[in-house]
């Protein structure tokens, strides 16, 4: 695949279709693969792409808005979903980026690799449901179903939504993904069972901001969180409360405009169950205000801009969960 | 809060200008009674209210949150609490998502000319706080005296 979307970069820069290229290439280290811009043929060797490349470009469009020329960008289903929903709030321009849709089985988290016994990792090759892990210490064989990251487990769509060209064969949509499996469980629970885990959860926060900084619908230029006025600081919390207070605040910031891309779990180095939030709201919104799925279309009305004149109540909630 | 070792709820009520402000307002010309445990805030309109301020009421030791407004279709600014409505609903789910008590925050939706509505929803829900006790699940310590 890698040479495939290599070979059709530099034909398209070498045209002119397009200025530069929004890809990935090696990190610090062979299992972090980072976001960069190529905007020469010959920059395009460094070019890379295979099971690491777990970033979403989308965001990363922003800053082209203001630029000239066309940015071509490879986009996976999920970072698709963002891409329209930049769309939706006018923070890209669809006439400055060439798409280039990639289909995607999932992508291999380098902890479930650790976990599997990789350490010194060098390289990842796939073929078919196997993967091939180079390390330090030679190779080793692994089933790719095994080593995926917790959001691909449960992939709401292998479908890319938007694309000017596709390589290789579109996905579909994957309604029975189970993806607010984890969300009922946690909302049988009783009251003080899901204070205890949140407290678990949450109380790792270091409030390193990663959540935040790469979550693709986070994308004021001024955050609130930011504003030293407003009370939440630029710090590691000091009381229970601000981690309630951030995650919280975070979580609704995005309510309605979240595609569950699971970026904000991906990159918590903390690995928060974040998406939990994002999903409950997800969930909640479905339930309240019939399915909705934010960035399957571009321009659709997110549930919390919109309104009707029988929603139900507030205290729906706590009759909802009455038995509960 | 402990007043002569009996629990006082510290309860924080939004109100629209528009109408439960001046239901409130009623309700004090008519000599209703409700606990003076209740402090108003008056905001412009209830869609006014960030998911913040509520939290930010409960940091500060507020045992419950109240939001007033309009009834739905008789916004001063014709639709704004109908966004009210959803970003509140979304609230509650998540607070008791995240295992906070059920009941410590409502909305109400309380006319100009209902005093007697203002003065009794203010009565049932300082009584639903009093039940439930000191707010512990969202407070801050630094902000406890």
């Amino acid at each position: 695949m890698q040479e495939v979307m290599k070979k059709r970069a530099s034909e398209l820069l070498a045209d002119g279709t397009v200025v530069r290229v929004l890809g990935w290439k090696n990190g610090e280290f062979a299992y972090d693969p980072t976001p960069a811009v190529f905007q020469t043929v010959e920059s395009l060797e460094a070019f890379v792409y295979n099971d690491f490349c777990a970033s979403n470009l989308s965001k990363y469009l922003i800053k082209f808005l203001r630029q000239e020329g066309k940015t071509l960008v490879f986009l996976k289903p999920c970072d698709s979903y963002s891409f329209n929903q930049l769309l939706t709030e006018h923070r890209v321009i669809r006439e400055n980026v060439y798409i280039i849709g990639v289909p995607c089985d999932g992508k291999v988290a380098e902890d479930k690799l650790r976990e599997k016994g990789a350490e010194g990792i060098l390289g990842i090759e796939t073929e078919g449901d196997q993967i091939k892990v180079k390390t330090l210490y030679g190779d080793l064989d692994l089933n790719k179903k095994e080593c995926l990251g917790e959001r691909c487990l449960s992939c709401k769509s292998h479908q890319v939504v938007v694309f000017d060209e596709m390589l290789g064969e579109n996905g579909e949509e994957n309604p029975d993904c189970g993806r607010f499996d984890m969300v009922e469980k946690l909302e049988a629970m009783t009251p003080e069972q899901r204070f205890e885990f949140w407290r678990g959860e949450l109380s790792k926060c270091i409030r390193c901001n990663a959540c935040r900084n790469i979550c693709p619908a986070c994308s004021c230029e001024k955050c609130v969180f930011d504003n030293p006025a407003s009370g939440i600081s630029q710090k590691a919390a000091a009381d229970s409360f601000e981690e309630n207070m951030f995650h919280i605040i975070r979580a609704f910031h995005v309510a309605g405009r979240c595609t569950d891309c699971g970026e904000c779990s991906r990159v918590c180095p903390q690995h928060i169950l974040l998406h939990l939030l994002n999903r409950k709201f997800i969930k909640e919104m479905n339930e309240c205000y019939g399915e909705y799925q934010a960035g399957a279309e571009a321009g659709s009305r997110a549930p919390l801009v919109n309104f009707t004149m029988d929603d139900c109540e507030p205290s729906i909630i706590y009759t909802k969960e009455a038995g509960k | 809060m402990q007043v002569n070792n009996e629990f006082r709820p510290k309860i924080v009520a939004f109100c629209c200008n528009w109408c439960s402000y001046a239901g409130a307002d009623l309700a004090g010309t008519n000599r209703a009674n409700y606990p003076a445990d209740v402090k108003i805030i008056r905001v412009p309109c209830s869609c006014r209210v960030n998911p913040m301020f509520i939290l930010r009421a409960f940091q500060r030791g507020a045992d419950g949150v109240i939001l007033c407004g309009c009834h739905p279709g008789d916004c001063h600014y014709t639709t704004g609490n109908y966004y009210a409505r959803r970003r509140m609903t979304m609230l509650f789910s998540m607070l008791s998502y995240l295992g906070i008590e059920k009941g410590r925050t409502r909305v109400e939706w309380v006319s100009a000319a209902e005093g007697a509505k203002f003065a009794a929803t203010m009565n049932e829900f300082v009584e639903t706080i009093t039940a439930l006790g000191e707010n512990k699940r969202l407070e801050d310590l630094r902000c406890k005296k």
